[in-house]
């Protein structure tokens, strides 16, 4: 098609930004999910409580809800807040505009949302390994956090990279909602080429197959890596 | 060396030790029967803190556990456990699994945290599995490993929980030929087991324990020879 000719190297632009974005959500996630992971393993009562509040909030509303607030929603709680410090505090002025830059608000969004369903996913995985072996550390006077980092976490890292690589595909898919907010990833480099050519299917089509090639590609890659770190497990 | 005073312990409802009081002097070697569920996994394993006590006092050479002021982390490091299903770290090597208290709770250097755990190695007689990974070990050989583990901390107290009951019976004898040596060597010892060979030969004193109490103990002679309490007559004249 002719269309999908001229226009494919602005979708490959898409499927770029689309990779971007996910990647450094799914990483930002993974620190964040470590946290709150482990927070919901806590002793510490409010710790667990903030976690588990944390996980239900985000697993629990969908994603484009999530975009919403925080694209349009954060702005006007910062100058509100501000407001507020300035008046109350007299605070010298900080912050003059408010508007989220559109790839901020897509980090920011996706990132929250990817943490949560993380944390779950390194909760279980924490709490697939044998108690013995925590006990075992303990034993030899070892501190919860030196158990968990030289025994519990090496262990359990292994048995989170195929739920990790499904949370990274699913992401990946997910992250066309940030069209809605006007930022050009795959799925807004679409619906801008359908909507000035008039030329739907092959267009939509190919968007599909570029999304295909890359969550394909990278579920057989989680699929190698699952088998190399088999061995020694 | 170790002082129990009014031991109790209860999970929710279920009462599993129901006032110990026991002692357990330097050099020597304590040997805990009893049928299961008698609680004396759960005395073992509250005498380095792995489970809490519900009232009590347990004294380590002198130090209360149940002292809030007392770091529990130190003095694990002064109480060995080996466990009944090993519990090696399956994502290091023998040598690694040796040498990761040493380094991460003593803070010593690599090269002398090596050679700790080689030293034990060859204590342990597996001086040519240093490199290898738990699971390509025999039951024996990583329950040898972890008798390793423990002594690198330099001990003052190893307990043993059931050590030999997840054992094929042919490698039974390795791992307790292992303890006799330790014994030998003068280790303080207290040692949950079905073996009753070891109970008699290495044993300075055994402990029979039904229903979380301490019901008879006494020396091996005394204790397998003439028996007194009823059950305990009848537990011996199950299993031996």
């Amino acid at each position: 098609m002719e269309v999908v000719r001229q226009t494919f190297h602005i979708m490959l632009i898409g499927a770029a930004a689309t990779l971007q974005i996910t990647v450094i959500s799914v990483a930002i996630g993974c620190m964040l999910g470590l946290v709150v992971g482990l927070s919901r393993l806590s002793k510490m009562r409010f710790l667990r409580l903030a976690a588990t509040a944390y996980v239900d909030f985000f697993r629990g509303t969908p994603l484009l809800v999530q975009i919403f607030l925080v694209y349009y929603g954060l702005p006007q709680v910062l100058r509100d807040l501000q407001t507020y410090l300035m008046d109350s505090f007299n605070m010298p002025q900080i912050l003059t505009q408010y508007a989220l830059p559109v790839f901020l608000a897509a980090v920011i969004s996706c990132s929250l949302n990817s943490a949560a369903y993380i944390a779950e996913i390194f909760r279980a995985g924490v709490q697939s390994i044998e108690k013995g072996q925590m006990e075992a550390a303990r034993s030899l006077g070892m501190t919860a956090g030196q158990s968990m980092r030289y025994v519990i976490l090496p262990q359990a890292v292994k048995r989170v990279i195929p739920p990790l690589g499904n949370e990274f595909i699913a992401m990946l898919k997910d992250t066309s909602l940030l069209s809605v907010i006007g930022f050009e990833e795959l799925s807004r480099k679409g619906q801008l080429i359908a909507g000035q050519t008039y030329v739907a299917f092959p267009v939509w089509l190919t968007v599909a197959f570029l999304y295909l090639v890359m969550t394909f590609t990278f579920s057989r890659l989680v699929d190698y890596l699952e088998r190399r770190l088999k061995t020694g497990d | 060396m170790i002082k129990v005073e009014g031991l109790h312990k209860s999970f929710g409802k279920l009462k599993v030790l129901n006032g110990i009081d026991c002692r357990v002097a330097p050099r020597e070697v304590v040997v805990v029967i009893g049928p299961s569920g008698s609680g004396k996994s759960t005395f073992l394993r509250c005498i380095n803190l792995l489970e809490q006590p519900t009232s009590g006092q347990i004294y380590i050479d002198g130090v209360s556990l149940t002292d809030h002021k007392t770091n529990i982390n130190a003095i694990r490091t002064e109480v060995g456990m080996v466990f009944q299903r090993f519990n090696l770290f399956p994502h290091k090597t023998a040598l690694e699994n040796i040498s990761l208290a040493p380094l991460k709770v003593r803070n010593l250097g690599r090269q002398e945290a090596e050679e700790i755990a080689y030293g034990l190695l060859k204590k342990v007689g597996l001086s040519d599995k240093a490199k290898v990974y738990p699971d390509q070990l025999s039951g024996g050989q990583q329950q040898r490993v972890a008798i390793a583990r423990a002594l690198a901390m330099r001990p003052k107290v190893m307990l043993f929980d059931e050590p030999t009951s997840a054992l094929d019976p042919e490698m039974v004898g390795e791992v307790l030929a292992v303890m006799k040596d330790l014994a030998r060597e003068g280790m303080t010892m207290v040692v949950v087991t079905h073996e009753m060979g070891f109970a008699r030969e290495v044993g300075d004193r055994v402990i029979f324990m039904d229903e979380g109490l301490i019901v008879e103990e006494g020396t091996p002679e005394q204790f397998f020879l003439d028996p007194k309490n009823s059950r305990l007559k009848a537990f011996l004249s199950k299993i031996l």
